[in-house]
């Protein structure tokens, strides 16, 4: 059972408690972009073994958005943090950085 | 190969079966081969299998990391079926399941097709809506389904409680020529007709970059050393995305856990395949007399192959309601595959951007129904750089919006 801290609401939540919402930091391009930006946002999904960042929503609890950076082959969770952001909070790289040194994924190192 | 008749056995028998030959044969590596499958499950081993057999070409190594079949292969809940509404889908199962029939005899291995005929439960009344238009699209594909009611469901699956309180059994889309197969009998057997052409199947060799130049794939890296190719095909369902990228391009794909189940083997209890898609469960008998039972995906990505344990539940709850009878039953074993899932709940067969590289994935929850059927048109694309089967399988029709939609037509169990 993957439990998640909701850094809204500060409660642990058992997965049967959120809903799971996809890759985060996608970026939607804006008119006149191209096909290939739109196909990007839409289906374009990194899909890494190992570390990802993605969205939950606190379903169950305060119901709002949040996102996770999480392993997907351990599945050991390195942090949550709030969704109204464009990249991951330093702290949560530098504990990253301390666990997976190298790390890398889309723009964010 | 010694090829398998009741002369063979009869043979054998008279000197203690001593003369049978390996099933396949576990080659020393080449330098160099024409062809390169990566992925040495179902579909990469029909995919050289059909190389050989329809298009003469036999320069061919099929590369696994573990052990073939021992990936969704080793996994699944063996349901074949072709009742899909959109055309190229039909198309693509159809010419799977009619492979199937004859599989035994062509592979001279017998995969225990077994025509046994699945169901597809309608509870609501927009299932039902929704497989009536399901087996008028079937008529029009040339797909044997048709629509039938509870007494007729009864008649077929006596130990189904049609009348259940929440999600009564209102009709079903009922294909009688559908069925199940024995999973590692298909593996073995497209192995053993793959090896018996001089083909090499490559086990414990793990795929770590692949080399190219001026646009063309020149090869692969694998913890074997460097292998090259003038083709290459990649056949790795839930690690699609990890093997892309080690070619340069990103797919439209997501891996998640999706699990199965086994009961205690029990006696002959149920001849058909059934699906009920709003309690998101399916259940069939294996030969052994095991339930096997098969639910839901897991909401996010991962490479577990072991799944969260509150799916499990949701559809033992379900499937207690529809067969009462199984409450009691004890579960032996249970287990999660990693499965690849698109947009479209389609799959992907297709040239890559990389020159002369080919990708065969996308299957996501239902790819072994699908694998000689996959395994012949995808030959012929790699072969021919073009198939019948494939042509609305791109990986372009992701950005032109021409999606092979079968998500909403699927449901969830697919």
């Amino acid at each position: 059972m993957l439990i998640l801290n909701c850094p809204y609401c500060g409660m642990n939540k058992d997965e049967t408690e959120l809903s799971a919402g996809g890759e985060a930091h996608i970026k939607r391009f804006g008119p006149g972009s191209s096909d290939l930006d739109f196909e990007e946002y839409l289906f374009g999904r990194t899909n890494p073994k190992g570390l990802h960042f993605e969205r939950w929503r606190c379903s169950s609890g305060c119901g709002k958005w949040f996102h996770a950076a999480r392993c997907t082959v351990t599945l050991e969770v390195f942090g949550t943090y709030e969704a109204q952001t464009l990249e991951p909070p330093q702290s949560i790289k530098d504990l990253i950085t301390a666990k997976r040194p190298g790390w890398s994924w889309r723009e964010f190192s | 190969m010694k090829r398998f008749s009741v002369f063979a056995v009869a043979h054998e028998a008279m000197r203690q079966h001593s003369g049978w030959s390996r099933t396949w044969a576990n080659p020393e590596q080449k330098k160099s081969y024409d062809v390169i499958i990566i992925g040495a499950g179902g579909h990469g081993l029909a995919t050289a299998y059909y190389l050989g057999k329809n298009f003469g070409i036999t320069n061919v190594a099929v590369i696994e990391k573990g052990w073939l079949g021992g990936g969704n292969t080793g996994r699944n809940t063996t349901i074949i079926r072709s009742n899909y509404l959109q055309d190229p889908s039909a198309a693509i199962y159809e010419k799977s399941r009619s492979l199937y029939e004859n599989l035994s005899q062509d592979l001279n291995y017998n995969v225990m097709f077994s025509p046994r005929g699945c169901m597809m439960l309608a509870q609501t009344q927009h299932e039902m809506r929704g497989y009536k238009r399901t087996a008028h699209a079937n008529t029009l594909q040339g797909v044997k389904t048709e629509f039938i009611g509870p007494e007729r469901i009864q008649q077929l699956c006596p130990i189904m409680n049609v009348d259940g309180p929440r999600y009564p059994v209102l009709g079903a889309l009922w294909q009688s020529r559908a069925g199940s197969a024995r999973h590692d009998a298909v593996a073995w057997g497209y192995a053993r007709a793959c090896s018996d052409m001089g083909m090499h199947i490559l086990q414990k060799t793990e795929v770590t970059g692949i080399t190219q130049d001026a646009g063309n794939v020149t090869g692969v890296e694998t913890s074997r050393g460097h292998i090259k190719c003038k083709k290459l095909g990649m056949v790795v369902a839930g690690h699609a995305s990890v093997v892309a990228e080690m070619a340069g391009f990103q797919l439209p794909i997501e891996s998640v856990p999706l699990q199965a189940l086994v009961s205690e083997p029990i006696k002959p209890c149920m001849d058909v395949v059934v699906m009920a898609n709003t309690v998101h469960g399916y259940m069939s008998q294996s030969d052994k007399g095991e339930m096997v039972i098969g639910g839901g995906t897991d909401g996010y990505n991962a490479y577990t192959q072991r799944g969260s344990f509150h799916h499990l539940e949701e559809t033992v709850r379900a499937l207690i309601e529809t067969f009462p009878m199984i409450s009691r039953l004890k579960m032996l074993r249970h287990w999660g595959g990693i499965v690849d899932v698109t947009g479209d709940r389609s799959p992907i067969l297709s040239k890559t951007p990389l020159g002369q590289t080919f990708i065969n994935c996308g299957w996501g929850t239902g790819g072994f129904k699908a694998i000689p059927g996959s395994g012949w048109a995808f030959a012929e694309l790699m072969a021919k750089g073009g198939s019948p089967l494939t042509a609305e399988f791109g990986l372009d029709r992701f950005c032109a919006g021409r999606f092979v939609d079968e998500s909403v037509a699927a449901g969830v169990a697919h």
